[in-house]
C-alpha cells in the first residue's frame, strides 16, 4: 500500500531499516513542529458521541498531558493517534487526525506503519510472556533487524534510555513476568523506544504503580522529552503539573481548555477547568 | 453427604478398570511380551511389539494430519470466526465430534481404502486424524481466546501486522494449552478400535509399510479378547495394560516438556 502519511525526510523503517538504524536519533531535517494534531475530530462508539469536535495541536519534543474525569474521552483521543480504536468494530469517526501534517484516518493509511511511528505505552504494563531481551527485540524483528551485534546494541540502548539496563543487564534471558510492576512498565517503554518512534503515547502509565515506581516513570518521561514528543493521559492532576509542558482538559468528549501547564494550573480561563483542578468535581 | 457419595461413584469406574486390568494383565507382562511378535495359533507366548509400533505410527500420522488443519481452523475461529463461515466451521466441528467412531472408520474406508485397493496403516492414520480433528479445533479456539487482549494490543501498537501478532505472540502464549489439547486428542485416538477395524485391519507380522495392513493395540485387544483360547484372552488383558501405560506415559512426557519450553 502506498504510504501517504510520511512527509518528513526521515527514512522510514519499512523502507530502509538497516541504514536508518544508526542515524535515526539524529532526526535528519528536524522533526515537524506539530507532530500530532486533530481537526474537528468526532468519534462515536455506536450511538455514543465520545469525542466532540476536538481540535488541537501537540508540539514537538515536549510533554502534553490530557486530563479529565473518567469517561471524558481522553484515552479514546489518545488511541485515535495510532488508530488503536480500529480494534473496536462500532467506532466511527469524522474530521481529521493528523500525524506530521497528514490525515491518518483515510483508508489509504498504512496502519502498521503508523503504529511504528507513533508508539504507545499502556495503563497496565503488558510485557509479552517472553524473556526481557525478546520483549525489546520484538519491535526490532518487526523492522527486519537480524544482525546480532546491532540488535544487542539497540536493545541495550533502549533499556538504558528506559533506565532499566542496570537492573536487568545480568538477566536478559529471564522472563519479563518476573520483574516488578514498575520494572515491567519501564520494559514496555524500552520496547516502545527500541523502534524509535516519533511520538510516544502513554495511557495512564503510572496509575497501577506505587509512589516510588511512579516517581521513576515520571523522571523517565522528563528525560525522554528531550528527544521524543510525549502525550500522557492521566487522571492525576499533580502528575500532569509535575511532568507536562502543556495540559489539555477534557470533559464529556469536549476539549475544554488547552494551555501551557503552568498557566492552566494557576490561572485557568474556563470556569469548568478551575472547578476540576480545584477538586470541585471529578 | 450425598455429593460425597456421588463423587465416589464417579471415580469408582476408573478405579475398578485400573484394578481389574492390573490384576489380569500384570502376570503376562514379561519383557518378551513387549519385544516379540504374536505367535501362530496353538503356540504359547508371543508379544505385541508390532502392535505397539503400529499404534505409534498411526497415531503419529493422525497427529501430523490433524494438528496443522485443526490448529489453523481453531485460530481462524478465534480470530475471524464471527461471520457465517465461522459458524459453519464451528457447527461442523461439533457435529463431527459427535459422529460415532465406526462411521468415521467407514468414511476412511471409502476415502482411502477403496481408492488404494487395500487396507493400510495410512488409512488408519487418516481415520484417527478425523477422530482428533474436532477436539483440536475447538480447544485451540478456546485457548487462543484466552490469550490476554493486552498482549495483542502491545504487539499491534508496536506496528506488528496481524499475522505476526498471531505467529509471535498469540500462538506462543497459547502453545502449552494447545499441546495439552492435542495430547488429549492423541490419547483418545490411541485407544480407538472401530476406525481401525476396516482401515488398518491389523496384522500378525511386522508391518512398517504404510500402504500395507498394520497392527495396532486396540485391534489386537479386540481380536484376542474374543478368541476362544484362554492364553489369548490373558494376552488381551496384558495388551490393554500396555495401552493404558503408553497413554499415561505419553501424557506425562508431554506435560513435562511443555513446562520446559524455553521462553526466549
Amino acid at each position: 500500500m502506498e504510504l501517504r502519511v510520511n512527509v518528513t525526510p526521515k527514512p522510514t523503517p519499512a523502507k530502509a531499516p538497516t541504514q536508518a538504524a544508526g542515524e535515526r536519533s539524529d532526526k535528519p531535517g528536524g522533526p515537524p513542529e506539530i507532530p500530532l494534531a486533530t481537526r474537528d475530530f468526532d468519534l462515536f462508539y455506536g450511538t455514543l458521541h465520545a469525542l466532540k469536535s476536538v481540535t488541537f495541536d501537540i508540539y514537538a519534543d515536549s510533554v502534553t498531558a490530557i486530563i479529565g474525569p473518567s469517561g471524558c474521552g481522553k484515552s479514546t483521543l489518545l488511541r485515535s493517534f495510532n488508530r488503536m480504536n480500529d480494534l473496536i468494530a462500532s467506532v466511527r469517526t469524522q474530521g481529521e487526525v493528523q500525524v506530521a501534517g497528514r490525515n491518518v484516518l483515510g483508508r489509504d493509511t498504512d496502519v502498521v506503519e503508523l503504529r511504528r511511528r507513533v508508539g504507545m505505552v499502556f495503563q497496565r504494563a503488558n510485557p509479552f510472556p517472553k524473556s526481557i531481551f525478546a520483549n525489546v527485540d520484538f519491535g526490532l524483528r518487526l523492522l527486519g533487524l537480524r544482525d546480532r551485534t546491532e540488535v544487542e546494541g539497540r536493545v541495550e540502548q533502549a533499556l538504558r534510555q528506559a533506565a532499566l539496563w542496570d537492573e536487568v543487564k545480568d538477566r536478559l534471558d529471564r522472563s519479563a513476568l518476573q520483574l516488578s510492576g514498575g520494572q515491567q512498565q519501564r520494559l514496555c517503554i524500552a520496547r516502545c523506544l527500541a523502534v524509535e518512534p516519533e511520538v510516544i503515547l502513554m495511557d495512564e502509565p503510572a496509575s497501577a504503580l506505587d509512589p516510588a515506581a511512579t516517581a521513576r516513570i515520571e523522571e523517565l518521561i522528563l528525560d525522554l522529552k528531550r528527544t521524543y514528543t510525549i502525550v500522557v493521559v492521566t487522571h492525576n492532576m499533580q502528575q500532569a503539573a509535575r511532568i507536562s509542558d502543556r495540559t489539555a482538559f477534557m470533559l464529556s468528549g469536549k476539549l475544554i481548555e488547552y494551555d501551557e501547564t503552568a498557566r492552566m494550573f494557576t490561572s485557568p480561563k474556563e470556569k469548568l477547568t478551575e472547578d476540576y483542578i480545584t477538586g470541585r468535581f471529578g | 453427604m450425598a455429593c460425597h457419595l456421588a463423587a465416589l461413584i464417579v471415580i469408582s469406574p476408573l478405579a475398578l478398570i485400573l484394578w481389574h486390568v492390573l490384576k489380569q494383565g500384570l502376570p503376562g507382562l514379561t519383557p518378551e511380551f513387549f519385544l516379540h511378535l504374536p505367535k501362530p495359533v496353538g503356540e504359547l507366548g508371543g508379544g505385541v511389539a508390532n502392535a505397539i509400533v503400529g499404534t505409534a505410527l498411526m497415531v503419529l500420522i493422525g497427529t501430523a494430519l490433524a494438528v496443522p488443519f485443526g490448529v489453523g481452523a481453531g485460530l481462524f475461529l478465534a480470530e475471524h470466526g464471527q461471520g457465517r463461515l465461522g459458524t459453519l466451521v464451528r457447527t461442523t466441528a461439533d457435529v463431527l465430534s459427535g459422529v460415532p467412531s465406526i462411521v468415521i472408520g467407514v468414511a476412511a474406508y471409502g476415502l482411502v481404502v477403496v481408492p488404494m485397493g487395500r487396507f493400510s496403516g495410512l488409512a488408519g492414520g487418516v481415520a484417527l486424524s478425523i477422530i482428533m480433528l474436532p477436539t483440536i479445533v475447538r480447544s485451540t479456539e478456546e485457548v487462543v481466546r484466552l490469550v490476554p487482549r493486552s498482549y495483542r494490543e502491545a504487539a499491534l501498537a508496536l506496528g506488528a501486522p496481524r499475522w505476526r501478532v498471531i505467529q509471535e505472540v498469540v500462538l506462543p502464549a497459547a502453545a502449552p494449552a494447545v499441546v495439552t489439547a492435542v495430547l488429549l486428542a492423541l490419547a483418545r485416538a490411541a485407544g480407538e478400535t472401530a476406525p481401525l477395524l476396516f482401515t488398518a485391519l491389523g496384522s500378525r507380522f511386522w508391518s512398517l509399510a504404510l500402504d500395507r495392513p498394520m497392527a495396532s493395540l486396540p485391534v489386537y485387544i479386540f481380536d484376542y479378547a474374543r478368541a476362544p483360547y484362554d492364553d489369548w484372552n490373558r494376552q488381551a488383558w496384558s495388551a490393554a495394560l500396555v495401552l493404558l501405560m503408553l497413554v499415561t506415559l505419553v501424557s506425562a512426557l508431554m506435560r513435562f516438556t511443555v513446562r520446559r519450553v524455553p521462553r526466549r
